[in-house]
């Protein structure tokens, strides 16, 4: 197990690698730079900043540059949240966007796991037509018309929770932005466990289970929903991923100040630092729930076993 | 003395109907059944019989689209349509059941020993660790080796016959009145059949329960059913004790069961007929497991160096259990997978042939699988599929002389030439194997290895699909390699017998002389087996 770990470690540093190069190079491709604005600086000062921030240099210079700091965990200074390095950008950004997520996932997995076994159980039931088409929903309509329908139908017209901020970091501020973000994970992880779920109840154990008499309760969740549980843990790692890194829509729309935008201004920007800290930072948390998940595979299915 | 016995389980009437979209289908429709205490009955019938679907409506297992109707009472206890509640004390405690796959029928996820305790706490109460106790000593009663380890094994880790074992013995548990065996042994190796049947049997001696045997083969009813019930689509064709059954049967259809074991033999070809196909030293590794960074955990020999030589005209039996490397050889000699050896086909020296030198020769070597579901794609028509071979080896041909050939290949094989324009779903399956050979034929080639051709088929299909190949053997000349675990079938079809075992062959002669007077311990056990169950 440990070596399995070590391994899986050691082949994330040149994935991590070929991420920062493939992005490296596809932010300097694209038309525009950090200090490009809508009224054209002079070119004296645009000849300082770009020898300040050593934008003047090769390419080649400039990613080896970066690739030496990384290393050591230097991410350098953000072109435009001026005195701010990223690595400092992130920190302060990343306990919010952990924080909502981490609820939006728990949202999600719990609701979906639920809903997809109740609509498994009674398929074809008005349940399961009714879990089925909000899902549906969930998936196909965007976050940025589900947020703003739920601020105005439970913030303005119901006021009953507050349309926006951290406030004071309690619940009732994170309600629908939680909401907002766990919804299209909350329809895949119903309708993958509906799925799972369905194919497990008919699979030759679970007739041997009810052919020796077990009670229904022991039947459904004991085996039918363990064995379901396998293709719904493998979507957790991208899932995990996605909600705790921030979203860069829902952040803005409930001006969360978490690192979801950073992604989003960044390139809009061309903060090329800003960005390159961000896919790092995504990148690393694939990898890490990745391997959680595989983990975890590992000790729900003693077939597969890491060694 | 059985008729002093007292009557535990009285079906009346039972029906058992599938509501589908076309309509309702009636899979049994309305059958009588008695078991008295301790009897050993079987239920014997080909597939569609209904014989599983009885047991399944009297036990509540039928999918959520069955629906049971009738009478099952047990010992004055009404079954069909009691609540679930009281259902459950009766299912898995008093009336216990086995079925045909061992491989599935045991959730993967748990231990044996968990598995094996739940229904003794679920009937009995008491604690999981409680139960080990139990569970250990049915272990050792089912012969489980070395219980005390083997508790704590979870189903992938055992063999077939091993998890047949568990399944025994977790039927076993709560000392049931009645042991339900829905085709026990049907996915195991005759030798193994022959240790499970021989399990049930001393087992029943010493506790005493009465068996329900469903099964498709008369060969184990004969030495272990005291009572036989013959089932044809949904209906009872005849009752009667084993004796009667096999010495008087009554109906038509049990008569033609009896007949339905295949017979005849194979004149062995002349012996200036040219070798086609031959294949010295054959061996076939497999990588076993492979690490994240290419580390190969090692290699299993799957053929150990066979030599074998099939002339014109002839048809050699590979007879094994699984695992005995037979298939793979079949595969080896086609160069399909990675082997070592040297190989000639007719004249030509094709060890060193790759894949594309092998191409013109794919013609005349044809392979068909064991498997007449999984083997033909579902969204091609049966005509697109027995044509596609001519594309590629007959490019030249117009598209209405493609179509002349698939009707030839259709008749040859006892097909309606209007066949080809439907789909596989919806032939059945012997039906589907004929196709698979139309589809191996229509090319014309020299040598067929027939992979298990029928060992998915009922008994009374086999036959018809066994005179199919031999006919068109005689037609064409053609030169089989005939792999099966099945010895029966390889007796009708072969003139000359290898025998394999853990990829080494142990024994080879003509067929009359291997099935007459083994001379390997191996392939007596295997005889014997197989002729006595």
């Amino acid at each position: 197990m440990i070596s399995f770990v070590l391994r899986r470690l050691a082949s994330a540093v040149p994935t991590l690698f070929i991420v920062v190069t493939i992005s490296f190079f596809l932010m300097r491709f694209a038309p525009g730079g950090p200090f490009n604005l809508e009224r054209p600086l002079p070119p004296q000062t645009m000849a300082n900043l770009m020898r300040t921030y050593h934008l003047d240099q090769p390419l080649w210079s400039q990613y080896l540059t970066y690739i030496g700091n990384a290393v050591t965990g230097d991410f350098g200074p953000s072109y435009i949240y001026k005195d701010n390095t990223v690595f400092e950008l992130i920190g302060k950004g990343l306990p919010y966007s952990l924080q909502l997520g981490g609820y939006a996932l728990l949202l999600a997995l719990v609701g979906g796991v639920l809903a997809g076994t109740i609509a498994a159980l009674r398929q074809n039931s008005a349940f399961d037509f009714l879990i089925m088409s909000v899902s549906t929903v969930g998936v196909t309509v965007p976050n940025f018309v589900v947020g703003p329908v739920l601020t105005l139908i439970f913030a303005i017209s119901l006021a009953w929770l507050p349309a926006g901020s951290w406030g004071d970091g309690s619940l009732r501020f994170l309600i629908l932005p939680m909401i907002a973000l766990a919804l299209p994970q909350l329809a895949v992880f119903a309708r993958l466990t509906r799925g799972s779920m369905i194919e497990a109840m008919h699979t030759d154990h679970i007739r041997t289970a009810r052919a020796y008499g077990l009670p229904s309760r022991v039947v459904v969740v004991t085996h039918a929903m363990r064995a379901a549980m396998l293709p719904v843990v493998s979507y957790l790692a991208p899932a995990a991923a996605a909600l705790l890194t921030g979203s860069a829509v829902i952040e803005t729309i409930f001006t969360i100040p978490g690192v979801g935008r950073y992604f989003v201004l960044g390139a809009i920007n061309r903060d090329y630092t800003l960005v390159m800290g961000t896919v790092v930072l995504i990148a690393i948390f694939v990898i890490v729930f990745n391997l959680l998940v595989d983990i975890l595979y590992g000790l729900l299915d003693p077939r597969v076993r890491h060694d | 003395m059985e008729e002093n016995k007292e009557t535990i389980l009285s079906v009346k009437n039972l029906k058992v109907s599938f509501s589908t979209p076309d309509g309702t289908v009636e899979a049994v429709k309305g059958i009588d059944l008695d078991v008295k205490a301790g009897e050993t009955i079987a239920v014997v019938g080909e597939s569609g019989s209904g014989k599983s679907q009885t047991m399944m409506g009297i036990m509540g297992l039928l999918a959520a689209n069955g629906a049971v109707e009738g009478s099952a009472r047990y010992r004055g206890q009404e079954l069909v349509g009691l609540p679930l509640d009281s259902l459950n004390k009766v299912r898995g405690a008093r009336i216990t059941m086995i079925f045909q796959e061992p491989m599935t029928s045991l959730d993967p996820l748990y231990t044996i020993g968990r598995q094996i305790a739940e229904p003794i706490v679920h009937h009995r109460g008491g604690s999981f660790k409680e139960a080990r106790v139990r569970v250990l000593e049915l272990l050792e009663l089912v012969g489980i080796p070395e219980p005390g380890r083997r508790i704590d094994s979870y189903p992938h880790e055992l063999s077939g016959g091993q998890r047949q074992r568990v399944m025994i013995a977790m039927a076993l548990a709560n000392d049931p009145d009645i042991l339900i065996a829905d085709e026990p042994t049907t996915a195991l190796d005759v030798t193994i059949q022959a240790q499970i049947l021989d399990l049930l049997n001393s087992l029943q001696a010493r506790f005493g329960m009465a068996v329900v045997l469903i099964t498709h083969d008369l060969g184990i009813v004969r030495h272990f059913a005291s009572r036989v019930v013959v089932m044809r689509r949904g209906e009872v064709v005849e009752t009667g004790t084993t004796a009667d059954i096999f010495e008087r049967p009554q109906a038509d259809y049990t008569r033609m069961l009896l007949a339905a074991e295949p017979s005849g033999h194979k004149p062995a070809p002349a012996d200036n007929a040219p070798i086609i196909l031959e294949g010295r030293n054959v061996a076939v590794d497999y990588a076993t497991g492979g690490g994240l960074f290419g580390r190969s955990a090692g290699t299993f020999r799957a053929v150990d160096g066979v030599s074998i030589r099939l002339r014109q005209g002839q048809t050699i039996g590979i007879v094994g259990e699984s695992g005995s490397g037979k298939s793979t050889l079949g595969r080896a000699l086609l160069r399909l997978v990675p082997s070592s050896g040297r190989y000639n086909f007719e004249t030509t020296d094709i060890s060193d042939f790759g894949r594309a030198a092998m191409r013109p020769l794919r013609r005349e070597l044809q392979l068909v699988f064991q498997d007449p579901y999984g083997s033909l794609s579902p969204r091609q028509t049966v005509g697109e599929i027995i044509t596609e071979g001519l594309y590629v080896h007959e490019p030249q041909l117009s598209r209405a002389a493609r179509d002349k050939r698939a009707i030839e290949a259709l008749r040859e094989v006892g097909l309606d030439p209007a066949a080809r324009n439907r789909y596989p779903h919806e032939f059945s399956g012997g039906q589907r194997q004929r196709i698979a050979i139309a589809r191996a034929i229509i090319l014309k080639p020299k040598v067929v290895i027939l992979d298990e051709p029928t060992s998915a088929l009922d008994r009374s299909v086999q036959g018809q699909v066994i005179d199919l190949l031999r006919d068109l053997q005689n037609k064409n000349g053609l030169s089989y390699i005939f792999i099966s675990h099945d010895l029966s079938v390889i007796k009708a079809m072969s003139d000359y017998v290898v025998v394999m075992k853990d990829g080494k062959i142990v024994e080879e002669g003509e067929t009359e002389a291997i099935f007459e007077a083994p001379r390997e311990t191996y392939t007596q056990a295997l005889m014997s087996a197989a002729f006595t169950a």
